[in-house]
C-alpha cells in the first residue's frame, strides 16, 4: 500500500484578474521529504505557495492535509496544521533579538492568577539550544536579527520551525542574495530540517541549489507542472533542458 | 578585552545616547548658571514636566506599534473642557470624568478603526484628526476658556497636590512609565507592539494581529493625552482651548531623542521619558541662562539631529565590540 502524502493539493487554479496563474497544478509533499520546486519568474512557484500556507484562497481546487480536505481561508489555518512559509522579507523581525523572534506569537509566559509575563530566561536557554541542533552558532540570543547575516537568518527561522515541530516548512528562495559559502550552511539546515523529521519545500530558480538536498524536484512553467521527478531518475542538465524548452 | 565587552554591553543600552546628551545638556546649563541644579529650580522642573511626559509615553508606545499619532494636542485639550462643560450641565465629576476619558479612548479608536480600514498613513489621518477635535474644542468654548465649576477642585486636589518637593502628578507619570516598561519589554502584547512596527507582515504571518495591536496603541496613546490634559487643568484651574497646540510633534521630538524610531518596531519608553526631560531642561535652562525663550525650538532641533547621529554611531561602535 502507498503511504499517504502529508500535503496533497489537486487541480489548483488561480486567476489574478485575467492572468491565468495555476492552470490545474497538483502537487504532494510526502512526510520527511524535501521536494525542490523550480521554474522561472512568473512559473507560478509563489502563488502555488501561498495558497499552500494561507495567504491566497485557490479559485479551484482542492488541498488535502494527511488525507482530509482542508481550506486554509488565513495563515491561521495553515499554521494551526503546522504548515509554515519563510520567505525573506517576512520571515524575521530586524528589530527584534532571535530569541524575540524565535518564539514570536507563541511566547512562553510565567503567570500568577491573571497576571502573565514573558519567561525570558526560557526563551533564551531554549533558542540557543533550537540554534545548536541545526549548527548554528551564534554569540547571544539577544543580539538583534538586523546584525545577522542572510544565511544566518535563514537559519533562525529554520531552527523556529525544528523547535515548534512544524510538519511542513515553505521556503521561499531562501539562497537568494546569499554568497556560496552562506548557500552551504542553509543547505546543511535543510538537510538537518529533514533529519528532524520536517518535510519542506524549496522553492528556487537555481538547480543547482536545490539538487544536491531535494528528494524530489517539481518544475512549473507558465502556470502548469511541466515535470516530476524523483532525483535518481534526472541530472541538474537535463532538468534545465526542459526549462529552457 | 574586558573592558571592550564591558563598554560593548554598556554601549548597547537602548537609552545610552539620550542619557549621554541629557548629562552634558545639564552639565552646559549648571556651568552657565548654577542656580539650575537648585533645589527651587528642580522643583519647577518637575512641577510642569509630566504633563508633556504623560503624552510622550503614549505616543512612544504608538510610534513602537509603527503608527503615529498628531492628534493628541487636541485631545489634550479636548478632555478637560468635556468635563467642564458635562459639569456645568449638571453632570456628577465621577460620570462627567469617566465619560470624557473614554471618549479619549474612543477617539484613540477611531483613529485606529481608519488608519487600519483604509490603510492611509497615520500621518495623515490624525493631522485630519487633529484638526477636527481642535476645532470641536474651539467652537465649544468660542475660544474662551469656560469657567470651572466648584466640584471640579475635587480632581485639583487629587491629580496634583504636593508631596513635599513634587506634586503627586509626577508620581502618576513614574507609575504609568513602569507599567509600559513592563507592558513593552515583557509581555506578549509588547513583543508584537514591537513585532507589528518592524515587520507587519512577519507577524502576521506568525499569527499575530497588528490591526488589534495598533487598535491597542492608538487607544492607550489617546487616553494618555486626555488625562496629561486633565492633569494640566488640574493644576493650572482653567481649561485652556489651546492647550497642547504643537505638542504633537514635540512628543514625537522627544521619543526620538529616547531612541525611538520613526520607522517603528524599535524604541524605549524609559528614553522617552529622558527625552522629554530634555525637551523641558532646555526650555527652563535657556531661560535661567539668561536666553530669549526664542532660542527653544533651535535648541530642539540642533539636539534631535545630534540625539539621531549619537544613536547611529554608539549602535555601530557596540556591534563591532561585541562581535
Amino acid at each position: 500500500m502507498k503511504k499517504q502524502p502529508l500535503v496533497e493539493m489537486r487541480n489548483i487554479h488561480k486567476w489574478y484578474g485575467r492572468i491565468h496563474a495555476l492552470k490545474g497544478v497538483d502537487f504532494k509533499v510526502n512526510e520527511g521529504e524535501v521536494v525542490g520546486l523550480v521554474g522561472d519568474n512568473g512559473a507560478g512557484k509563489s502563488t502555488l505557495i501561498k495558497i499552500l500556507c494561507g495567504v491566497h484562497l485557490p479559485d479551484k481546487g482542492e488541498i488535502f492535509f494527511k488525507g482530509n480536505k482542508v481550506r486554509f481561508a488565513s495563515p491561521k489555518d495553515a499554521i494551526r496544521l503546522g504548515i509554515e512559509a519563510i520567505h525573506q522579507s517576512t520571515g524575521l523581525v530586524d528589530t527584534l533579538d532571535i530569541k524575540r523572534n524565535i518564539f514570536l506569537g507563541r511566547e512562553p509566559v510565567k503567570k500568577i492568577g491573571p497576571v502573565r509575563w514573558l519567561n525570558l530566561k526560557r526563551m533564551a536557554e531554549d533558542s540557543i539550544k533550537a540554534l545548536k541542533k541545526i549548527g548554528l552558532e551564534i554569540n547571544s540570543p539577544s543580539t538583534k536579527v538586523e546584525e545577522l547575516s542572510g544565511g544566518q537568518r535563514q537559519g533562525v527561522a529554520i531552527a523556529r520551525a525544528i523547535y515548534f515541530k512544524t510538519n511542513l516548512l515553505l521556503l521561499d528562495e531562501p539562497t537568494n542574495n546569499l554568497s556560496v559559502k552562506e548557500t552551504e550552511k542553509v543547505l546543511e539546515y535543510v538537510h538537518e530540517l529533514r533529519r528532524q523529521g520536517t518535510s519542506s519545500v524549496f522553492i528556487t530558480h537555481n538547480l543547482y541549489h536545490v539538487y544536491p538536498i531535494a528528494d524530489r524536484i517539481v518544475i512549473l512553467k507558465l502556470g502548469e507542472k511541466i515535470g516530476e521527478f524523483k532525483k535518481e531518475e534526472t541530472s541538474v542538465e537535463e532538468l534545465i533542458e526542459l526549462i529552457k524548452s | 578585552m574586558r573592558l571592550r565587552q564591558f563598554l560593548g554591553n554598556v554601549l548597547v543600552v537602548k537609552e545610552i545616547s539620550s542619557i549621554f546628551m541629557l548629562t552634558v545638556t545639564m552639565l552646559i546649563f549648571y556651568i552657565l548658571s548654577p542656580y539650575f541644579l537648585s533645589y527651587f529650580n528642580l522643583r519647577t522642573l518637575l512641577e510642569l514636566f509630566p504633563e508633556l511626559g504623560i503624552v510622550v509615553l503614549g505616543v512612544t508606545v504608538l510610534m513602537i506599534s509603527g503608527e503615529f499619532d498628531l492628534s493628541v494636542g487636541s485631545v489634550f485639550a479636548l478632555c478637560p473642557i468635556l468635563i467642564v462643560k458635562m459639569l456645568s450641565a449638571g453632570v456628577n465629576l465621577g460620570i462627567a470624568t469617566t465619560l470624557a476619558l473614554i471618549v479619549s479612548l474612543g477617539i484613540g479608536a477611531l483613529n485606529a478603526l481608519m488608519v487600519v480600514k483604509t490603510g492611509i498613513p497615520s500621518f495623515i489621518i490624525t493631522l485630519a484628526t487633529m484638526m477636527c477635535w481642535r476645532g470641536v474644542v474651539l467652537a465649544v468654548t468660542e475660544g474662551t476658556p469656560p469657567s470651572i465649576p466648584e466640584e471640579f477642585s475635587w480632581l485639583e486636589s487629587h491629580l496634583t497636590f504636593w508631596l513635599g518637593p513634587i506634586r503627586i502628578s509626577f508620581i502618576y507619570f513614574l507609575i504609568i512609565l513602569i507599567a509600559l516598561w513592563i507592558i513593552l519589554e515583557r509581555t506578549r502584547l509588547g513583543n508584537w507592539m514591537f513585532a507589528t512596527g518592524g515587520n507587519p507582515e512577519a507577524a502576521r504571518a506568525r499569527g499575530i494581529s497588528p490591526a488589534k495591536v495598533k487598535l491597542i496603541s492608538f487607544m492607550i496613546t489617546s487616553l494618555l493625552a486626555g488625562f496629561a490634559g486633565l492633569v494640566q487643568t488640574s493644576r493650572i484651574g482653567s481649561a485652556l482651548p489651546s492647550a497642547g497646540q504643537g505638542w504633537e510633534l514635540d512628543a514625537i521630538a522627544a521619543s526620538v531623542i529616547g531612541g525611538t524610531s520613526l520607522f517603528g518596531g524599535a524604541g524605549s519608553i524609559i528614553g522617552a521619558a529622558i527625552g522629554a526631560f530634555l525637551l523641558r531642561i532646555i526650555g527652563n535652562g535657556l531661560v535661567i541662562a539668561g536666553a530669549p525663550g526664542y532660542y527653544f525650538r533651535m535648541f530642539v532641533g540642533i539636539i534631535i539631529i545630534l540625539a539621531v547621529i549619537f544613536d547611529i554611531t554608539l549602535k555601530k561602535r557596540a556591534s563591532k565590540a561585541r562581535w
